[in-house]
């Protein structure tokens, strides 16, 4: 082999490349993340349901609240009628965060763990709550 | 059909990882073909470089368009004509990182019919650092999911590339360059004569690949949500060897993973191997200083000599009887 210690290093290099997210995790316990419902007004709802159905607000929570921002800021609207032909207000604050007022305990949950961060809070007020 | 066969090649990994997933062979598509595929590109890969090593540089070779080392009051020019190993350093690094003898491409063209001109092209340059920084940036943002808790420089890179804030989820703009670089070079390769005449099937195949995982990926971000929590649980548990395969994760996410995995595979057995070889590359990694020192072919093998001593040793009597000239008595 030629130039034996200048190829030694490449190949560390590349080594300390590729396997970076193996020994980056060695000791590390990473838990599936858990958002709980167990708010005090959620526990009050005789039907526990969202606006919309789980799936669907799970993957699409994010384009939903975009559109209600559009129609409650840009267009006025706000009123929002669910696929069961249920009316909701339109409002981050006082509709979604009324129910998920755990918002550490909620949102930021899976948000942190994927790596999330979501900018409703750049112009909503983040709620004050006790760190638990 | 060079073109034809690589398509169908990757339509057929997609379908595949279709079918598995509908198979139920999730555990076969989440983790054991990821493992394979990770285990081929690493020993590939080194298994390639350790290969280049061998092969000896039997001439002094470095591509040169300047001034070289010479007398103290001409100007040398360092990067072009490097005389030390520093110099040697800066040009590989701006070729590496700036693909500076891709930016010279020219191209020359009949004008008029008969005048036949060269001019700069820049194209193929603007294509290629577009791709190739795009890519870099779209695999640093998968860091994301592979690493709990997420660094804060993922917080950074993110914020840049989303900075546009158009929808949501947030458009990455690197994903847009990416996919459209690719569709460039791939339509380059067709429209261009020239170079449709000599792709083959192997400049084809990583292109689809890659658009396809490009494709696939913004589909999953923007179109059908696959769900990222579950994406993270199944890489997490990938990278501490403790597989996990969430039941939440769609198909469309078994197809991303396939065809990565394919292209992992497929890298060191591929043209994909310059990421390695532009470090190896003689013309431009090597000192230009033949004329300082002299650079020995490394298959010289010492050659029997008969000098003109030896041979005046062995005939000097009948040299003497014959009154040729002989240097010793």
């Amino acid at each position: 082999m030629y130039n034996g210690g200048k190829i030694l290093i490449g190949i560390i290099v590349f080594l300390l490349f590729a396997a970076f997210p193996f020994y980056n995790n060695i000791g590390k316990v990473s838990a599936k993340p858990e958002p709980k419902l167990n708010t005090p007004v959620i526990q009050q709802l005789a039907e526990k349901k969202c606006v919309e159905p789980k799936d669907f607000m799970k993957a699409e929570h994010m384009q939903m609240l975009n559109d209600w921002r559009d129609s409650a800021i840009r267009e006025g609207k706000r009123t929002y009628i669910n696929s069961e032909g249920k009316p909701f207000y339109i409002s981050l604050q006082n509709t979604c965060m009324n129910c998920h007022s755990n918002k550490k305990e909620f949102c930021d949950k899976c948000h942190t763990y994927a790596a999330v961060k979501p900018y409703c809070w750049t112009c909503h007020i983040e709620p004050k709550e006790k760190r638990s | 059909m060079k073109i034809l066969v690589p398509f169908f090649a990757v339509i057929a990994l997609v379908l595949l990882a279709v079918i598995g997933t509908a198979a139920n062979l999730h555990f076969l598509f989440g983790a054991v073909i990821p493992y394979a595929a990770l285990f081929i590109f690493i020993f590939g890969v080194i298994y390639r470089v350790l290969k280049w090593a061998k092969s000896p540089v039997p001439f002094c070779i470095p591509t040169t368009c300047g001034q070289q080392k010479s007398l103290p009051w001409i100007k040398q020019n360092k990067l072009e004509n490097p005389s030390g190993t520093l110099h040697v350093i800066g040009r590989m690094a701006l070729e590496v990182l700036t693909f500076r003898s891709l930016f010279r491409n020219i191209k020359g063209e009949l004008r008029d019919g008969s005048k036949f001109v060269y001019g700069s092209d820049k194209w193929l340059w603007l294509g290629g650092i577009a791709f190739h920084y795009a890519f870099l940036i779209v695999l640093l943002r998968h860091i994301r999911l592979f690493a709990e808790p997420t660094p804060a420089y993922l917080y950074i890179l993110e914020a840049f590339d989303g900075f546009l804030q158009i929808g949501i989820p947030r458009l990455f703009a690197t994903g847009v360059v990416l996919l459209a670089a690719a569709a460039f070079l791939f339509l380059r390769r067709i429209y261009v004569p020239q170079v449709r005449y000599i792709s083959l099937a192997a400049d084809y195949f990583p292109l689809f690949l890659i658009m396809g995982i490009a494709a696939t990926g913004i589909i999953m971000r923007y179109f059908f949500k696959t769900d990222i929590v579950g994406v993270k649980e199944l890489a997490m548990g990938l990278v501490g060897f403790n597989p996990v395969i969430p039941k939440s994760v769609g198909s469309i996410f078994y197809v991303h993973l396939l065809l990565v995995s394919a292209l992992f595979a497929y890298f060191p057995f591929s043209k994909l191997m310059h990421m390695g070889g532009v470090f190896l590359s003689p013309t431009r990694n090597m000192v230009a200083n033949s004329r300082e020192f002299r650079h020995v072919n490394p298959w010289n093998y010492p050659v029997k000599v008969h000098t003109y001593e030896e041979y005046e040793e062995d005939f000097r009597e009948k040299m003497k009887m014959a009154e040729i000239p002989v240097e010793k008595e």
